[in-house]
């Protein structure tokens, strides 16, 4: 096939398409389309009924990217920061700005800090972890497992995950087995 | 009240909270009804996005009933139904100005790139979702809307993300009559990109994926030629062929972080989370997609970088459009389309669980089990 000016496949007519397809070409006109182009300046289109928002507060101890140049007036105020996670996430907003690969990483620690202490502060309580009932998997007899993942392109990896998932808490286990053992040993 | 909560990658569960509380006067709190899990949650759950913390509650798709407002609202009072939009903005910074709801300045204290997202950590602004009973909603009289007499409530819930996300990847795609679109990814977002696609003159529409239950949805919902991409040794070729080898006019990422088809990407972005996402799937987009065409992405990346093939998009002469959705800017078209019986976006949801099997439905939908598309939480079941 010759390369031309023209498509090499022509899709089917507009006519075609109108009788196939519900709605076929209801937003041909490019007017029809609200959100394109992306800006399009209205600032009463909103519904706010004032020019700038009351401050929420101003709460100093809630963290902020460096690159505002104060607290946003509305913020989350979901779960502060506490601990020592808290305190990694804390110097990642204070020092990096959100352009340094840092800032991110440093965030990323903080998730696995927090997650591995919530899990091990959770074995003290009343209600530990349970990472039978937490992940789910005690649903998979009623979702068709075998049916539902035969011929798939992901099963491919599937093998990692369990490595991956459980790889860490065994490896924790087997240094603390050492740990204990070696303490042990060195008392006899 | 009971809400979800994460309590690390994989674990989530129900947990006794406190009520939220109106902590600014233009607050509302509302008692859902209804909330969505979506695909960017699982991002989430895998532990990808930087700073989820524990006792989070997911949630950004959801409808529900005015329990409470704050002293400054005035077009809600309680009892009133209420549809919202997944984005909290202000309605009155630069962006909001300029119609950017998704990019508002003030409400994100955590990030500049980023706005605020209902339960979606506090990389987003860190407000707590709609996996509850209760949620606080800021900006009562700019995000909500109430839901019309004539709109079932499945509907509603898919356009608080799912629909108007999909919707808005056709618009930025700017579809001239007879392109042929490609889609990549048949979940929610895809299949309602695909759909939108043919409003918008599209003269074909392809859609990709490796599960062909989603296929046969994407067939059935949005009338598209399908093709699974494990059934392919190489889908740019695939792509080439199907157009006379000049690639599609326009590539819509639907897929985003979690993309599966290739090991090393794989490994190194959803496993040991060293990039903010795997681009597999607009890496496919650049390479299929025809010289000087338009790339949409609508798929969520985390803030990391992402290996993504920069130097072909250049020498291709691309267009790269995107941005999270602005998703009230969507509702009037959408409104009228539903009305008139073009659209039907609720035919999405596949399954309804109970706010207390909050774990199996993550399963469910991360594993891809009973052919789920789009599971839906009732929290009052
Ligand atoms: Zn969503
Ligand atoms: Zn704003």
């Amino acid at each position: 096939m010759p390369y031309t000016p023209d498509k090499p496949v022509s899709p089917p007519s507009a006519d075609e398409l109108r009788a196939r397809i519900p709605g076929w070409g209801a937003d041909l006109d490019p007017a029809d389309r609200p959100s394109f182009p992306k800006e399009r300046f209205d600032p009463g289109a909103t519904g706010a009924h004032w020019t700038e928002p009351e401050r929420q507060g101003d709460d100093p101890r809630r963290e902020r990217s460096i690159e505002h140049a104060h607290l946003t007036a509305v913020y989350g105020t979901a779960q502060p920061l506490h601990g020592v996670s808290g305190a990694i996430r804390r110097y990642a907003y204070a020092r990096y700005s959100e352009g340094r690969a840092a800032h991110w990483l440093l965030l990323v620690l903080g998730d696995r800090v927090e997650a591995t202490g919530a899990h091990v502060r959770s074995l003290f309580t009343t209600r530990p972890d349970n990472p039978i009932t937490e992940t789910g998997i005690l649903a998979e007899p009623r979702l068709r497992p075998i049916a539902s993942r035969r011929g798939r392109v992901d099963l491919r990896h599937a093998w990692i995950d369990p490595i991956l998932v459980a790889g860490p808490w065994i490896l924790g286990g087997w240094v603390a087995l050492r740990m204990v053992r070696r303490v042990f040993v060195r008392r006899s | 009240m009971k809400a979800m909560v994460y309590r690390g990658p994989y674990k989530v569960r129900v947990e006794e909270k406190p009520d939220p509380r109106i902590e600014h006067p233009n607050d509302a709190i509302v008692r859902v009804e209804l909330a969505a899990i979506c695909g960017s949650d699982l991002h989430l759950y895998h532990g990808m996005i930087p700073d989820t913390r524990i006792g989070h509650t997911f949630g950004h798709e959801f409808i529900g009933r005015v329990e409470a407002v704050g002293s400054s609202v005035q077009t809600l009072k309680p009892g009133d139904r209420v549809m919202v939009p997944f984005n909290i903005f202000c309605g009155t910074c630069f962006f909001c100005a300029r119609g950017l709801y998704s990019n508002c300045h003030n409400v994100n204290a955590n990030a500049t790139a980023l706005g605020g997202i209902y339960g979606y950590s506090h990389t987003a602004g860190g407000f707590d979702g709609g996996q509850a009973e209760m949620v606080r909603v800021p900006f009562a009289d700019v995000g909500p809307t109430i839901i019309p007499e004539w709109l079932s409530d499945d509907d509603a819930l898919m356009l608080t993300d799912a629909f108007a996300t999909g919707y808005f990847g056709a618009q930025l795609g700017d579809i001239s009559e007879g392109d042929t679109v490609v889609v990549f990814g048949a979940g929610p977002v895809g299949l309602a990109a695909a759909r939108s696609s043919w409003l918008m003159g599209a003269g074909r529409v392809i859609v990709i994926d490796h599960l062909d239950y989603r296929l046969a949805k994407a067939r059935e919902f949005a009338f598209a030629e399908t093709h699974n991409f494990a059934h392919h040794d190489d889908v740019v070729v695939l792509l080439k062929k199907l157009t006379g080898h000049l690639g599609a006019d326009v590539a819509i990422d639907a897929v985003g972080a979690e993309a599966d088809g290739n090991l090393t990407q794989h490994i190194t972005s959803a496993k040991l989370k060293l990039q903010g996402g795997s681009p597999i799937a607009l890496n496919w987009a650049i390479d299929g997609v025809r010289k000087g065409g338009n790339i949409s992405v609508m798929g969520a990346y985390g803030p990391l970088f992402s290996a993504v093939k920069f130097g072909d998009a250049l020498n291709k002469g691309l267009t790269l459009r995107m941005n999270q959705a602005p998703v009230k800017r969507q509702w009037p078209r959408l409104f009228e389309h539903i009305r008139a019986g073009l659209i039907s976006p609720g035919d999405m949801i596949t399954h309804r669980i109970p706010l207390d099997a909050i774990a199996e439905g993550y399963h469910m939908f991360s594993s891809k089990l009973d052919d789920c598309i789009k599971p839906v939480i009732v929290p009052g079941a």
